[in-house]
């Protein structure tokens, strides 16, 4: 196998090593677990006393709620929306032969290659000098500069993967453009283009330094989370950073299943 | 020559000038949209902040007599420190990545099929929550009292006490939350290494330390370049990572440009920051898209 890991003791090594950057992945999220349930004010472990008062603060909260429902809205539309964009993305980044084509790949990578927080102030000037009042639907066009090319790239590996003999085939037998994207693109692109849905709201969804310069009133869970942390730490801040983890899971989840029955169906 | 056989050759002429055109039209159209998205919502946002750098201090207009005024305060009002902290803390975190992710890419390659995806899919998973909220949990964990400092004392009565508001956890909070930005790149690199290369190099008596230098890293350069740059570009924008890790200690360029933008409501000095890094950025992309081929990287047969 690998040069220099082959030997039975380096593999085991390699296992045990995989295994804790694992577990220090999750170490920041378990921690916030058991913080969300401390009863005290300030997190001091051991917990002496648990409780679910954060979690019965967090659902009670007007402004949580609402939160909430910005954060589905965003990541939702910049789903939808980014799906489109990058389906036809896709077919010029892989699967059309056309001059512009090696620019066009090249200038998809620019904004993934870009600090993010710069960018979001950037598009924050933007749309001050424009007049342009600033919400959430200004935020799903910040996170769409980010997500549409990375869900780009997502199908265009699907649409690299096919037989582009098959589209040009039913082209010579005399089917129109329509009947050939219904009948032969969209159904043999069909689970990138789910994969990059699910990828681009889950992206939305745990995006922060887009939002945060450019939602203006409107707040997504991330921002409201940040303006708690900074203004004065309480346990509610656990409680609804676990709330967030667990729904973003749970999209997680539900997609991957979808998305394994889709793959079963082919 | 039979009527039937002249409409057969003439169809066989035609078809591939329309193909042709086919091809042409639909390229361009259906990268038409993401063209738009990226002109309205980047190129031309930048531009915008490159003309508002030479506005001056205090604009809230780009149209005006240009000046260098802004560059001069950076160097002057030693905003080139948060500049050369960012810069620093990028090129460290670039370094520690490399080195902690290069074996986890080997060992994601030696494991194969579902199990490979299951796991590279948990390292990336913690990607889909936000950094603040695994920020704020690195708090605790290592803050005084936390889970850390808590569980030690508790065990066996002395801790580090606090870990927080230091430079080192700066930093770890930065390799920590670039982390998948580094392996991504890094499996498609090493995914560009066939195993019957390394076998032939084997069968011909290479040493493990040959194969590695000679066959399996040049063949993975340019997934771990692209790794490379992409993570330093990115990390030079954090700032959540200094203000909850850092508390203070250390002002990032990203927190610097911020402040100009809203307290300080200075959009020239602002822009005038925003340039240094669009400029870093540039030179990245341009290095990285020079030394790759796009297509094959991700498998284009």
């Amino acid at each position: 196998m690998s040069g220099l890991a082959s030997s039975p003791l380096v593999r085991r090594l390699l296992a045990v090593y995989l295994g804790t950057i694992l577990v220090v992945m999750y170490v920041p999220i378990v921690t916030v677990a058991l913080a969300s349930i401390s009863r005290s004010r300030f997190f001091v472990f051991p917990i002496r006393r648990t409780s679910w008062t954060w979690y019965e603060q967090t659902f009670a909260s007007l402004q949580v709620h609402s939160s909430f429902v910005t954060s589905l809205t965003v990541a939702g539309c910049v789903a939808l929306v980014s799906v489109v964009l990058a389906f036809f993305g896709a077919l010029a980044y892989a699967r059309y032969d056309w001059r512009g084509r090696s620019l066009f790949q090249q200038l998809l990578l620019v904004p993934v290659f870009f600090p993010q927080s710069v960018l979001g102030l950037a598009l924050q000037l933007w749309f001050n000098s424009m007049g342009v009042v600033m919400s959430w639907h200004a935020t799903v066009f910040a996170q769409l500069v980010w997500i549409a090319p990375i869900v780009t790239m997502i199908i265009a590996i699907q649409a690299y993967g096919y037989d582009a003999a098959v589209e040009e085939a039913a082209y010579d037998l005399g089917a129109s453009r329509w009947q050939i994207f219904r009948d032969i693109t969209l159904p043999l692109l069909g689970p990138g283009v789910f994969a990059g849905f699910l990828f681009a709201m889950l992206l939305s969804w745990g995006n922060f330094p887009l939002a945060y310069f450019t939602s203006g009133a409107d707040v997504t869970v991330p921002e409201w989370l940040y303006g708690k942390m900074i203004g004065g730490y309480t346990p509610i801040v656990p409680a609804v950073g676990l709330i967030t983890v667990l729904l973003g899971a749970l999209i997680l989840i539900v997609g991957l299943t979808i998305n394994g029955m889709l793959q079963r169906r082919d | 020559m039979s009527v039937a056989g002249t409409l057969h050759r003439r169809q066989e002429l035609q078809a591939p000038s329309r193909r042709a055109r086919l091809r042409l039209s639909e390229g361009l159209l259906s990268a038409t949209p993401m063209l738009v998205l990226l002109v309205a919502g980047f190129f031309a946002p930048l531009a915008l902040v490159i003309l508002y750098s030479f506005m001056p201090r205090g604009s809230f207009s780009p149209i005006g007599q240009p000046t260098l005024e802004n560059y001069v305060d950076i160097v002057q009002q030693s905003f080139y420190i948060s500049f050369g902290w960012s810069l620093l803390l990028s090129l460290l975190s670039v370094a520690i990545l490399l080195v902690v992710c290069y074996p986890l890419a080997i060992k994601l390659r030696q494991i194969k099929g579902r199990r490979a995806s299951l796991l590279t899919l948990l390292i990336v998973a913690p990607l889909f929550v936000a950094e603040n909220i695994r920020l704020q949990g690195w708090v605790l964990f290592l803050d005084k009292g936390g889970l850390l400092d808590g569980s030690l004392v508790w065990v066996f009565g002395v801790g580090p006490g606090s870990l927080v508001n230091t430079v080192p956890a700066v930093l770890f909070g930065i390799v920590y939350v670039f982390l998948p930005f580094m392996l991504f790149p890094m499996l498609l690199g090493l995914a560009n290494v066939p195993d019957d290369a390394r076998e032939a190099a084997f069968d011909l008596g290479a040493s493990r330390w040959r194969l590695f230098r000679d066959i399996e890293l040049p063949l993975a350069m340019p997934g771990i370049l692209i790794g490379m740059l992409l993570c330093f570009v990115i990390s030079l924008g954090a700032f959540s990572e200094s203000k909850f890790l850092g508390k203070g200690v250390i002002v990032t360029i990203a927190q610097d440009i911020e402040s100009a933008f809203t307290f300080a409501q200075n959009w020239p000095r602002g822009s005038a920051l925003s340039v240094l890094l669009i400029v870093l950025a540039g030179a990245a992309v341009f290095l990285a898209v020079r030394r790759i081929d796009l297509d094959r990287m991700m498998g284009r047969r």
